[in-house]
């Protein structure tokens, strides 16, 4: 009973991680950027649906497009504010690019933070389950919408590898994270690439910040927090690579949940950090790292 | 061209007419001239408990100087934002103090701040009134070396006064409704509920409740349900909660995931009238104590306040809103009283306080207690309330619950009637 009851909370966990991790491996991939504003970003598309949903009473559904949206916006305006300022910068040596738009996003992040904390202030925000009440697997009460955001965070990454591996505009991607200068050579506009990864990445945090909003809820206090689980997923499953970020994802998520449900939910993620500094000890470029 | 003289005319009549405006907009030279009383104002902005405490203060000191101030003299505030960091409020303290030169500081809602500021005030001889901070140390610090610690007040009921009252509560309002033989104890692990966990364990039996288990967790547990897990595998009838820093995230958890036992105690955020907001209706069911809450009608002052804040504001009134308005009427009596500002002075006007405020009548434990200046309790004093959310609203079962006021909850609870 008690390891369903981990396997089912584990499995939705690592769903929710998975997501929020592969757009910022995905960024990192294409364009070299690691956006430290990642949490941010997600805590106000989490906010945006609560107050959405709070504000005009529309339905959660309504209120989750909503939050997306503002993932999105919020992605765009890290790139046109920060990152591209720095990246176009003539003052910045070129070496030192990537450690400005580490800073840049980090301060960025904050700035998101405090302003969300000021005007809606740090306590959690919840959305309204997208599907409310329970059902019994196995004789484990689990919420629906709990099974629902396991398969809404498997259904985009499904999409999202269609998108890369399937379509013209996922070579193009593939190819920037390979070789941007034969990309460029070849006629296509970087620029272009980089709006598109923006997007797609305002996307998926979009989305995994309202869920996570339906599931335990965001608040701006958990933003640094989010972009550290994040982070520290990209780093296990290795810089760049999605499919190490995924795999990365599920073994965060079920050593947390392990942690939580057989020692305590205070420990929840001392193990989980343990094995990130094991990892780094014995392979750097992480669990499917390129480089 | 005017000559000299109509020049001069002209000069002098603007300078009276100047002078008599200047006069006009400042009041009589009396109550104006004097020096503004200040009084530092610490806690969270970005926290709805924080904010609570600084809109109590404006609203409270708007009335005392629309009546003209304490002596003649306004009031002013000066506020700072601690982010619920106790470094962030020792310097906002020693600012307080030694800068901007305030005659007391009140506020702070987080035991382990009001700890943190305890000696600070004891050093700088500058009375300190925590208004939302619980922790029986505040106190007991007080009545263990009072000659050093006298300068701290505290005007919130303390730990263990507040979990006697959820007892009381239990046994006069629930347990003749509903079959209640067994509990567990739900609390975070903070300063406060220490002592709250441990008059939790020692009331609950007395009347008639054993605790089967008593779980502590850490304040940033994000995923409940491994608690709640842990919790109904032992079929307790009722959870009893002491919970502050988090709130929203337990309940919106508790009602997602339909854990069928009610959630009775304390829970500091579900004290506030925006949480049905913030839980979406999750609150629903959530019974809590609070000191005072927008429907009750403690004293003549309470509906007034909450009317003119809600009016201020566009909101209903978090706890520590109650409690730092009351902290500052009191001061302002202090002051009127001790006939001065200063500090030893007041601390003395301050221990015969004798307030009629928006929660209760509000008065100190003196040197012989083992709570020496915490706010008493009881139903003479400051009683406190049970609470319960229903449609929206914060519904009041306890002591004086309305003849058509019944407790209700959620359906997917199995909390038995008698």
């Amino acid at each position: 009973m008690l390891e369903l009851q981990i396997l089912i909370d584990g499995f939705a966990i690592s769903a929710l991680y998975a997501l929020g991790a592969v757009g910022f491996t995905l960024m990192f991939g294409v364009s070299g950027v690691l956006n430290l504003a990642h949490g941010a970003t997600m805590v106000v598309a989490a906010v945006t649906a609560w107050v959405v949903a709070g504000q005009y009473a529309v339905n959660p559904w309504m209120a989750a497009v909503a939050g997306t949206g503002a993932g999105v916006v919020t992605a765009f305006a890290t790139y046109f504010l920060i990152v591209r300022p720095i990246q176009r910068s003539r003052s910045v040596p070129a070496a030192e690019k990537e450690i400005f738009v580490l800073t840049g996003t980090l301060l960025w992040g904050i700035m998101i933070q405090e302003a969300v904390a000021y005007f809606y202030t740090d306590n959690p925000k919840t959305v309204r389950p997208l599907l409310a009440g329970v059902m019994q697997i196995g004789g484990v009460r689990t919420p629906i919408n709990e099974l629902l955001i396991a398969v809404i965070c498997w259904s985009v990454i499904g999409l999202l590898w269609l998108l890369v591996n399937r379509s013209k505009a996922g070579k193009v991607l593939l190819a920037a994270s390979i070789n941007p200068r034969a990309l460029t050579l070849l006629g296509f506009e970087l620029s272009r690439v980089y709006l598109m990864v923006w997007l797609i990445y305002g996307v998926l945090a979009g989305v995994a910040g309202v869920l996570l909003a339906t599931f335990l809820g965001a608040s701006s206090a958990q933003a640094s927090q989010l972009t550290a689980s994040a982070f520290s997923i990209v780093v296990l499953g290795g810089l760049g690579s999605v499919s190490g970020s995924l795999l990365a994802a599920y073994i965060v998520g079920y050593l947390e949940t392990m942690t939580a449900y057989l020692i305590s939910p205070t420990y929840r993620t001392i193990p989980a950090l343990v094995l990130l500094v094991l990892v780094i000890y014995v392979r750097p470029r992480g669990l499917l790292g390129r480089r | 061209m005017p000559d000299r003289s109509t020049v001069v005319r002209q000069f002098r009549t603007a300078l009276m007419a100047s002078a008599g405006l200047t006069y006009l907009l400042t009041g009589p030279a009396g109550a104006q001239g004097k020096e503004p009383i200040k009084i530092g104002i610490i806690s969270e902005e970005s926290a709805i408990t924080g904010a609570g405490i600084s809109k109590g203060a404006q609203l409270a000191v708007d009335a005392i100087n629309a009546a003209g101030g304490v002596d003649g003299r306004k009031f002013e505030i000066v506020q700072y934002d601690d982010h619920s960091s106790a470094a962030d409020a020792v310097r906002a303290f020693q600012r307080a103090v030694s800068q901007d030169k305030v005659v007391a500081v009140i506020g702070v809602y987080i035991s382990e701040i009001a700890l943190a500021l305890e000696p600070w005030a004891a050093r700088s001889h500058t009375p300190f009134i925590t208004t939302g901070a619980a922790s029986n140390e505040i106190s007991k610090h007080v009545h263990d070396d009072y000659d050093k610690n006298k300068y701290t007040f505290h005007e919130y009921l303390a730990s263990g006064f507040i979990a006697d009252s959820v007892c009381d509560a239990i046994k006069e309002n629930l347990l003749p409704q509903y079959s209640i033989k067994t509990a567990v104890v739900f609390s975070e692990d903070a300063a406060w509920s220490t002592p709250l966990d441990t008059e939790y364990m020692a009331c609950l039996p007395k009347i008639g409740v054993k605790v089967l288990d008593h779980l502590r967790f850490s304040a940033d547990t994000g995923d409940f349900t491994p608690l709640y897990n842990k919790i109904e595998a032992q079929k307790p009838d009722v959870i009893v909660t002491g919970i502050s820093h988090v709130g929203v995230q337990p309940t919106v958890q508790w009602a997602q995931q339909q854990v069928p036992i009610p959630m009775i105690g304390y829970s500091g955020q579900a004290t506030s009238g925006t949480f049905w907001n913030d839980t979406n209706g999750a609150a629903a069911g959530v019974v809590t104590y609070s000191l005072a809450a927008e429907g009750a009608e403690l004293t003549p002052k309470t509906r007034p306040f909450v009317f003119d804040y809600i009016k201020r504001f566009a909101g209903a009134p978090v706890v520590t809103a109650f409690t730092t308005h009351d902290a500052l009427n009191v001061l302002a009596d202090a002051i009127r009283r001790a006939g001065s500002t200063d500090a030893d002075k007041l601390v003395t006007a301050l221990e015969k306080t004798d307030y009629m405020g928006t929660v209760g009548r509000v008065q100190f434990y003196g040197r012989d207690s083992e709570f020496t200046h915490a706010m008493k309790y009881g139903r003479d004093y400051v009683p406190g309330i049970m609470l319960q959310w229903q449609n929206g609203k914060q519904v009041m079962l306890w002591p004086k619950a309305g003849s058509q006021i019944k407790s209700s909850f959620p359906p997917f609870t199995h909390l038995q009637r008698k």
